[in-house]
């Protein structure tokens, strides 16, 4: 139950860490739109050696954030297979006949699965570095400031931000209460772990029910609290903590601004001076292209 | 010999930086019979030391018996979990939290269902165990538990655990967060079960003065060790590093240092209100040649605490700093005033806070 890597803090000291956290949201995002952009597999390598080395910077170890991938492996595989089956531009590959069915697993299919797979890896291993380095409150913090502009077309940012503050606070205590209540219900006999999936439902009742009853009278408790203290989420507030930004922060994003870039021109400039030479079922692109060219040059 | 621990450690999220060690090297034999009580600071280990024994825990390192149900780290042979439960009953902290089932009559019946019992012998356990938490079981039965007050509600909760008929039943702080009436009535209803359900009984508490009342066996958690264990009587040799740890002692213990202190001999078993003051009347009728027995005298803590202890014990006592000042004005008797005398010449002669005079005493 405690083993939820996404989104949980890892508690070093690093260069990453210190990074402001609207500088890091501002990177991630770049990182996760420039992600989409990304055409060749050289490209592919060189920002999975990027985060490598970003990870190395920040002091977590690999495994952790390599666990958040075992998350959405299912998501992954099933894609890619999506993606294998369903595309049928492109040469034939391997053609699958099931009686009237006609399925034509092409190059191309091939191609776009193997790179919406590393996509999908980058993108989730590019957040949880934002979310293991970033406490949830820099970060909700964060975000208020980033989303401040939308206090102008009325929409209460700041109420937003404490509901997101509050809701992320609540997580771990819930969880906390879930394991005692799952053992106090153990302990009463009650069979939670094994069974098929309807019988685990019903046996997760005796947990589910205390548990939204223990939430609601926390959220009462807290409201309550927030009322006595005279909190008013409308009123104008100081921060505890005040964002500056340091000359690191932006040396951080002018790299990443610098990445963006390089990633738009392998895909709208380098692969269209060259014409893409023909190499079976590997697709070639962009920079693919160039190194494909020097290798050729060199090798004569 | 009902349950046997053997060299048990465990570790928290072992491998990480919310690495915590939980329990360091336990060993520790609950006989049959016992009423055994458990202190120690939050964080020492106590609750985690209890879930193991109900299975709740896999051992990281070390074995645990229970009634010939044997638990260690290995995989295999996969120990009868249920046995094990339905042996070892166990009420966790705030137990009205686990609630859930829309009449207490279907509640209480979680556990025994789960038992696999016969529906006869459900209904019959269920109705038993509701009445003997003192409840009314035609009343209850088929209330909602939400509707019922915090001590009903924990009383409810506890019947759910004792209907399954366990040898062994563990409390974890079963008076936390209840009145002082409250409290009483959770406190008789455990003596109450310790002779009509569960022969034996460990409970978990903060309150010493509460664990004095009715345990015969005291084991202190510390930084996850067991550093005393021993029969209650004897614990309270040790009250200068009991409180040294930052644990509490009783208060008729305190009281007892402080007479020994000023001279007064005293045995050494006192622990209790009632061992106090069968002592103290003893000692008046050795000297006096009087016969009082205990129901012949009305002691009054207060009283008793304003005429024979200093201000600076007094304080320690009632849980204030010397500053403030205590709430009723000081009366004293001349008697008391020749004996205050006494004491005020060793005062001058070496000022010690009362931890140091409690040291003296044990010497």
């Amino acid at each position: 139950m405690r083993d939820i890597t996404f989104g949980q803090y890892y508690p070093v000291k690093s260069f990453i860490h210190g990074i402001d956290a609207r500088v890091k949201i501002i990177m991630t995002l770049l990182f996760m739109i420039s992600v989409f952009f990304i055409v060749s597999y050289t490209t592919f390598v060189f920002m999975f050696l990027a985060l490598t080395i970003i990870i190395a910077i920040s002091r977590v170890p690999y495994k952790i954030v390599l666990k958040s991938i075992k998350g959405i492996l299912f998501l992954l595989i099933f894609t890619a297979i999506i993606n294998i089956f369903f595309t049928s531009s492109g040469n034939v590959v391997i053609p699958i006949k099931l009686g009237k069915l006609v399925i034509n697993i092409t190059d191309q299919g091939i191609n776009f699965a193997i790179k919406m797979a590393l996509r999908f890896t980058l993108l989730v291993l590019g957040s949880s570095i934002l979310t293991l380095t970033t406490t949830p409150t820099e970060l909700t913090d964060a975000l208020e400031f980033l989303l401040k502009p939308l206090t102008y077309i009325k929409i209460p940012v700041h109420d937003l931000a404490i509901i997101m503050s509050i809701a992320l606070r609540f997580i771990p205590g819930l969880m906390e209460e879930t394991d005692k209540i799952m053992m106090a219900q153990k302990a009463r006999g009650a069979n939670i772990d094994s069974g098929n999936f309807f019988k685990k439902i019903k046996a997760m009742l005796p947990v589910l029910i205390p548990l939204f009853v223990s939430a609601f009278r926390r959220a009462d408790e807290l409201a309550d609290a927030l009322d006595a203290r005279c909190y008013n989420a409308s009123s104008k507030r100081t921060k505890m903590k005040v964002f500056r930004i340091q000359a690191t922060d932006i040396v951080a994003l002018l790299s990443f601004i610098l990445l963006t870039v390089f990633i738009f021109l392998d895909k709208y400039l380098v692969g269209s001076l060259f014409s893409a030479p023909d190499l079976g079922g590997l697709e070639v692109q962009g920079l693919d292209v160039c190194i494909y060219n020097l290798f050729r040059c060199i090798t004569g | 010999m009902s349950i046997i621990v053997k060299n048990l450690s465990f570790t928290y999220s072992a491998k990480t930086p919310y690495e915590k060690k939980a329990l360091d090297n336990i060993n520790l034999e609950i006989n049959d019979g016992d009423f055994l009580g458990i202190i120690g600071h939050t964080g020492s280990g106590k609750s985690t030391f209890i879930q193991h024994i109900n299975g709740l825990i896999k051992p990281q390192e070390g074995e645990i018996e229970i009634f010939d149900i044997k638990l260690s780290s290995a995989r295999r042979p996969k120990a009868d979990l249920r046995a094990l439960r339905s042996q070892v009953g166990m009420v966790f902290q705030y137990p009205e939290y686990q609630l859930f089932a829309d009449t207490v009559e279907k509640d209480v019946a979680f556990g025994p269902k789960n038992l696999g019992l016969s529906s006869e012998e459900v209904a019959d356990r269920v109705r038993h165990a509701i009445e003997m938490v003192g409840l009314d079981y035609e009343m209850v039965k088929d209330r909602a538990p939400f509707e019922l007050s915090g001590g009903q509600k924990r009383r409810v909760a506890i019947a759910g655990i004792i209907a399954m008929q366990p040898k062994v039943l563990i409390l974890d702080e079963p008076t936390a967060g209840l009145d002082p009436f409250g409290k009483e009535q959770i406190l008789n209803l455990i003596k109450y079960l310790k002779t009509h359900c569960s022969p034996t009984i460990v409970v978990i508490s903060h309150d010493i003065d509460e664990i004095t009342r009715f345990a015969n066996r005291i084991v202190v958690f510390n930084d996850s060790k067991i550093v005393y264990d021993e029969p209650m009587q004897q614990l309270f040799k040790h009250s200068r590093q009991l409180q040294d740890m930052g644990l509490d002692i009783p208060r008729a213990v305190k009281i007892a240092n402080s007479l020994r202190y000023r001279g007064i001999e005293l045995s050494e078993d006192i622990v209790t209100a009632e061992d106090l003051l069968r002592e103290i009347i003893d000692k008046y009728n050795q000297k006096h040649g009087t016969e009082l027995d205990k129901d012949g005298c009305v002691f009054d803590m207060y009283d008793f605490s304003q005429k024979w202890l200093t201000s600076e014990e007094r304080a320690a006592l009632e849980g204030r700093t010397l500053e403030q000042k205590p709430q009723a004005k000081k009366q004293r008797s001349s008697k008391s005033k020749t004996l205050r005398e006494k004491t005020v010449k060793t005062k001058t002669v070496k000022k010690v806070n009362t931890k140091e005079k409690f040291e003296g005493s044990e010497k």
